[in-house]
């Protein structure tokens, strides 16, 4: 079985700042993490991995400073990682950043299953995987929360919705995106971080991929990003005190007007 | 400090770390609340290949030394000795495969513990036998082609969960000292049982249990090492490990720290925060200097364990008094530091310090080990 892992490079969400004059997050001097929901991608990989057999491939889209996150796959169990880099990809949208991982798939080869975070926690758009799953012509389910069964010919999954979840079947080649309760990624291995240290990684370039100019990077990103900014906050919060029939009459009150 | 750790190292370090602060440190008070032993924690750990450490190559090992299994419980420590015991008293359990066994033991058992897939347990004490071991009543006949175990042992770390313990009783009670000898017992021997698990002050997720033995038979091959040579063995195993325990010691001490400076920061009385008062800062101060004290001689020590593996006793037993003292005096100001706060079971100083109070009794009591220091210190300078 060949699964292949799309992750990004994004920043610690637990220090997050925007850039008051540009309106883009401020890069900077933040640390750098494994998307989170791409840390579960992995680790269902490596599970369906340990179970059926096959490689895990991740693969991730970034300047040359996302090699950190593909070791840090490698130590949690990928067998090899591709970095796809090159200036040109700059700025990219999703719109270009599908195009592009979808030629560095092609460039990969064959492959039964692609798995992907639910989204990022940086631009939060969720577009990229089913983007890449459409330009690749495959069938895609997001917001996978469990994999009930799995063969080698297929899967059959949860697809979480709002109220409840779906069960899904899907024949490979599929793409999934999943959610955090999937599973529960694991500490990197002692032999992962040796294995990690020294391997060597695949680099490639928009020319590599065979990439049209016009569809990569800025230049191939339709999305313009006009304003960013933080939610106003949401005043106008009251107590009720009372008994507990005093405030059931207050809240009755309250909600009168808008009936 | 920086203390010069190798690579590999450093890495071990980043994976306990990471265990310790997203594994151990969330359930920590559950699992002492419930005194429940953990086997989801172990298991990956495993997974993390951290039961390989000190394991030869060979057996499927990393064929890390005395600091590199020093280092890893450290960072456990720092979470929960509990499981820092449970942990480290699994090797204690294996040690005397590595130091005497013969090939074929090693080859049978070690792979095993390397993975994490079987787990360890070592049997010295006794009811009569605490301190002074030679008081061992546990016996071994040998009858044909099996030894017939007969006796009970008693505080036994790991019981219950284990698959692998190594036993001393005596071969020959005639040869006093020489007449102890160590077997290899296997969970589901016949006539081997394990007794309830024991109500503990304090490292509660570590299983305690009697291990009973009752016409228990074993096969000749399971003595380790010659008949006879049970307590040197047992000598060097714990030499061996005692670092270990010094360095839980070093990492509960540096948890008990982080939270009292933690708490220090934020507690405001008198207008500011008790940091700025130097009544605190100078507990804290003294805490500090503590901890790095002996992290520096269970480094230092473990490292000439390393180099000079038939001279270990004094260094073995002089970090394992030093950093154990230090943890016990550091849990205490901690909770000192922390007020009515640190007394309450909320926040994690009082179980610290009830945890703390172990280390200075098992693996040899502190004054057993100031004993030992004592004897080296007669002979150098005879």
């Amino acid at each position: 079985m060949k699964i292949i892992v799309c992750v990004k490079q994004v920043p610690d969400a637990s220090d997050v700042r925007l850039d008051p004059v540009t309106n883009t997050l401020a890069r900077e001097g933040v640390q750098s993490i494994m998307n989170p929901y791409d840390q579960h991608a992995l680790e269902e990989a490596v599970r369906l991995k340990e179970k059926h057999g096959g490689e895990v491939i991740v693969v991730t889209m970034g300047p040359p400073q996302a090699e950190e996150i593909l070791r840090l796959a490698i130590s949690c169990g990928a067998d090899s990682v591709v970095l796809v880099s090159d200036r040109a990809f700059a700025g990219a949208d999703t719109w270009a950043t599908s195009y592009t991982l979808e030629h560095a798939v092609k460039k990969i080869g064959a492959f039964d299953l692609i798995l992907c975070g639910k989204q990022a926690i940086d631009g939060d758009t969720a577009q990229v995987g089913p983007g890449l799953a459409t330009r690749l012509d495959i069938p895609y389910l997001t917001c996978v929360q469990k994999v009930r069964e799995s063969s080698d010919k297929g899967l059959i999954v949860e697809r979480m919705m709002d109220d409840g979840y779906d069960v899904v079947a899907v024949d490979y080649p599929a793409l999934l995106t999943v959610v955090k309760n999937i599973n529960e990624p694991r500490v990197p291995s002692l032999k992962g971080k040796m294995k990690a240290k020294k391997a060597e990684i695949l680099r490639l370039s928009a020319a590599d991929i065979g990439a049209d100019a016009a569809c990569i990077g800025l230049p191939g990103s339709p999305t313009k990003v006009v304003n960013v900014f933080p939610p106003e906050t949401r005043g106008g919060r009251s107590v009720l005190t009372g008994t507990l029939d005093e405030q059931l009459d207050q809240l009755v009150d309250k909600l009168l007007p808008y009936l | 400090m920086d203390y010069f750790l190798s690579e590999e190292q450093q890495m071990i370090v980043d994976i306990t770390r990471q265990i310790t602060d997203e594994r151990i440190i969330p359930i920590r008070a559950e699992l002492d609340e419930k005194h429940q032993f953990p086997r989801q924690i172990l298991n990956e750990m495993a997974q993390a290949d951290l039961f390989g450490v000190p394991i030869p190559e060979e057996y499927g090992g990393f064929g890390g030394g005395c600091l590199d299994i020093a280092i890893t419980v450290e960072q456990l420590g720092r979470g929960c000795i509990g499981v820092g015991t449970a942990f480290a008293a699994n090797f204690l359990g294996v040690y005397p495969i590595i130091i005497a066994g013969s090939e074929e033991m090693k080859q049978k058992y070690l792979p095993d513990v390397a993975t994490g897939k079987k787990f360890g347990a070592f049997g010295l004490t006794e009811a009569n036998a605490g301190s002074d071991a030679s008081g061992i009543q546990t016996t071994a006949v040998l009858d044909g082609d099996e030894w017939v175990l007969n006796g009970t042992k008693q505080w036994i770390t790991n019981g219950g969960e284990a698959q692998i313990y190594s036993v001393v009783a005596i071969t020959d009670r005639s040869r006093g000292p020489r007449g102890a000898s160590l077997f290899v017992v296997e969970e589901g021997d016949p006539g081997f049982s394990c007794g309830p698990k024991e109500k503990k002050m304090g490292i509660r997720a570590s299983s305690t249990t009697e291990l009973i033995f009752k016409d228990c038979r074993i096969p000749k091959d399971r003595l380790i090492g010659r008949a006879g040579t049970g307590f040197i063995t047992v000598m060097k195993t714990l030499d061996l490990s005692r670092p270990g325990i010094a360095a839980l010691g070093v990492g509960l001490a540096q948890g008990a720290l982080d939270e009292a400076v933690k708490y220090a920061k934020q507690r405001q009385q008198f207008g500011k925060p008790i940091i700025a008062f130097q009544a605190v800062q100078h507990m804290l101060a003294d805490m500090a200097i503590g901890i790095e004290s002996a992290r520096a001689l269970v480094y230092a020590a473990a490292r000439h364990i390393q180099a000079h593996p038939k001279d270990m006793s004094k260094a073995s037993a002089m970090c394992k008094t030093y950093a154990t003292d230090v943890a016990m005096k550091v849990a205490t100001d901690a909770v000192q530091v922390m007020g009515g706060y640190g007394y309450m079971c909320e926040y994690p100083a009082e179980k610290m310090m009830r945890d703390a109070k172990i280390l200075q009794i098992y693996e040899g009591t502190n004054q057993i080990q100031r004993n030992v220091i004592g004897q080296e210190l007669n002979k150098e300078y005879s």
